[in-house]
């Protein structure tokens, strides 16, 4: 049965669940007109429109020490485990875009060999998503309903908590969700008939709130035959390679792996890469099998439309809007999946457009 | 923490061989794995890959070129490169290195049983080969395959690895030798003149009308080499391995001799971070070398996009 709880008791929650499980908390705080996931230990407002940098780094830092090198005198010889907590995390307010965003890391970071960096802090965290209902990131991007998301999705959650004003209406879905309940004890109350009907409608208003739309049929039609198409090289022409469409995406995972020695002590670490970036790809001797910035933005949207779903059957695109919001040269992934099927005559041969238009 | 696949175990260096010198010299290093425990789990098949860390500098991926051993032996040549191949070649024997792996998949060689094997490299591209020539000729094994030639060339004579190696192969009678060097081609192909002593030039124009007596080393290309070794595909397999523009050539000489583009096959390389499938980059389309490879057959790379 559905929760409830009341906005003012979320604070005497976040200290009942620090006293006593240790939980870290996390959660999307306005700074300088930015979205950021930052550790609170007070509620903040939780009104916002999604984060500007999505949560995957809660999961898969920006920068991460693997692990410390051990020394013998001069030279380092080998590995030394770093300490890691086993407290548990709390993300409160994930968008349920970011949350679906989470199932395909799931799947690249579990892929035959489990990522432990990874696996730890998923393991660890519980998710509490929000319904959407201030969606659009500025210029209108997101498009969550297109890929098979909405914005009261559950997916990838462990709770979905949905704002009804003085309250949120809370329906756990997994044991970490209900462990929750139970540590939150008698500041959740049953929900009833009133709310029950009342957070179905703000949950249609929220999926009528999301105007973009990406036909996703026959985009992988098109892109198997026109990868040598001169299209890449016409919408690539403006892109700068600053890779930005890369580091905001919510499912983007590529790193890169090196040593860093500082004060004498060694560290191997990893670090977001992108396939924006030209040395991404090439060999020590100089060659370079994506050599142009157009290979490189064909290769952003394969691997999202197309190479993600031939080896691990999921599209890598949750329809966030972040690629969109933040590219500084306007390049549209909407755009440029629809401009692919017409490059390809696919919209007029399957009837697509005249869908698209009902 | 689960098990870390991130984590190199340790391993000592027991030999270093200068197999080529110059501007990007080639160094061949056998190492050993440290721990028992960790020789257990290294375990490696003909055509797997190791990621090797020099301690302070990073890690580099390299063919393992050593036979399949339980002793935690691995061998792999390193071409002085880059920052990880340039630390690698100051090391001396007993110094520390890491390792993980090994990974990929590997050459079939089970499947191979009763076939006769040949083996194409150029250049530094043998290595890879070397692991699975190496087990199809180990005295354990060798009755299980049939004629093995083995053609291999580089650009001078001091280019061509495994020299020692090489010398046993030309004093063994249960395999085909055939070498060549290609430097000394001028703009118009080898003459007679331009062609080393010991080395005669071949037919450039038609390779397969070149004359043969028991003479094995010549001024060729390997791919007109191969012209004019003309190994039988019946039940056959060819292995090859080398840049990626040798392989087109060596790939369009055999399919001249009528092999069929899966009855090559050959390993693809690309830059690689993890190894596991994780950090992007090593992908020809959505085949990623790191996991699906780095043995394929020459159907499976005429089917992937063009992206070399």
């Amino acid at each position: 049965m559905a929760k409830l709880i009341s906005k003012d008791k979320l604070d005497d929650l976040l200290s009942r669940l620090k006293e006593q499980e240790k939980y870290e908390v996390f959660a999307p705080v306005e700074v300088d007109g930015v979205t950021l996931y930052q550790h609170i230990n007070k509620v903040p407002s939780l009104e916002f429109t999604n984060s500007n940098k999505p949560p995957k780094d809660l999961f898969f830092p920006q920068t991460e020490t693997m692990f410390q090198l051990e020394r013998d005198d001069k030279v380092f010889v080998g590995t030394k485990d770093i300490e890691t907590s086993s407290d548990p995390i709390l993300v409160l307010g994930m968008r349920p875009c970011d949350s679906r965003a989470m199932l395909i890391l799931d799947k690249l970071f579990y892929w035959d060999y489990v990522d432990p960096y990874y696996k730890d802090r998923r393991d660890r965290t519980t998710i509490i998503s929000f319904t959407c209902t201030l969606p659009n990131m500025p210029k209108e991007s997101c498009f969550c309903t297109s890929m098979g998301g909405a914005p009261d999705s559950n997916e990838g959650a462990d709770m979905l908590w949905t704002d009804m004003g003085d309250v949120y209406y809370v329906e756990s879905l997994t044991d970490k969700g209900n462990k929750l309940l139970e540590l939150g004890g008698n500041l959740f109350t049953d929900s009833d008939q009133a709310h029950d009907s009342k957070v179905a409608e703000i949950k249609v208003n929220a999926k009528k709130a999301i105007s973009r739309k990406l036909d996703t049929n026959g985009v992988k039609e098109a892109l198997e035959k026109s990868f040598e198409s001169d299209y890449w090289d016409e919408f690539a022409a403006r892109c700068l390679g600053c890779g930005i469409c890369t580091l905001l995406c919510p499912t983007c995972h590529c790193f890169d792996i090196y040593d860093v020695i500082s004060n004498g002590e060694g560290r191997r670490e990893r670090t977001w890469d992108s396939c924006q970036y030209s040395h991404y790809t090439a060999h020590a001797s100089g060659h370079n099998p994506r050599p142009e910035k157009k290979h490189r933005q064909r290769n952003r949207i394969y691997h999202k439309f197309l190479y993600m779903e031939n080896n691990l059957d999921i599209i890598g695109c949750v329809g966030c809007g972040r690629c969109i919001s933040g590219c500084p040269v306007n390049i549209d992934i909407i755009e440029v999946a629809e401009g692919i099927k017409e490059a390809e005559g696919i919209k007029e041969a399957e009837g697509i457009k005249e869908a698209k238009n009902d | 923490m689960t098990d870390n696949v991130y984590k190199p175990t340790t391993a000592t260096i027991k030999s270093i061989q200068l197999e080529a010198g110059g501007g990007r010299p080639i160094r061949t290093f056998k190492i050993q794995v440290d721990e028992q425990e960790a020789r257990d789990q290294f375990l490696h098949k003909p055509g797997q890959f190791a990621i090797i860390s020099y301690f302070g500098s990073g890690e580099s991926v390299f063919a393992i070129n050593s036979k399949p051993n339980k002793d935690g032996i691995i061998e792999f040549s390193v071409m002085r490169v880059g920052n990880v191949t340039g630390k690698l070649h100051e090391l001396e024997e007993g110094d520390k290195v890491g390792v993980r792996g090994p990974y990929g998949n590997s050459f079939p060689v089970e499947d191979w049983k009763g076939k006769d094997i040949v083996f194409i490299g150029a250049g530094i591209g043998v290595s890879p080969v070397a692991s699975v020539y190496r087990y199809v000729l180990a005295p354990e094994n060798r009755k299980d395959y049939g004629n093995v030639t083995v053609i291999y060339g580089a650009r001078t004579p001091k280019d061509l690895v495994f020299k020692d190696e090489f010398k046993t192969f030309e004093e063994r009678d249960d395999l085909d030798l055939w070498l060549c060097i290609d430097w000394k081609f001028g703009p118009k192909g080898p003459t007679g003149e331009s062609a080393m002593k010991g080395w005669p030039a071949i037919n450039m124009q038609a390779p397969g009308e070149t004359k043969v007596d028991s003479n094995r080393k010549f001024t060729a290309f390997v791919p007109q080499l191969v012209e004019v070794v003309k190994p039988n595909p019946e039940n056959a397999v060819a292995v090859t391995c080398g840049p990626p523009i040798a392989i087109k050539f060596i790939t369009q000489a055999l399919d001249k001799l009528g092999w069929g583009a899966d009855q090559i096959y050959t390993t693809l390389e690309n830059r690689m971070k993890c190894g596991i499938g994780k950090c992007g980059r090593c992908n020809i389309g959505d085949v990623y070398v790191c996991k699906h490879g780095p043995v394929f057959t020459y159907k499976e790379v005429k089917d992937m996009v063009p992206e070399f």
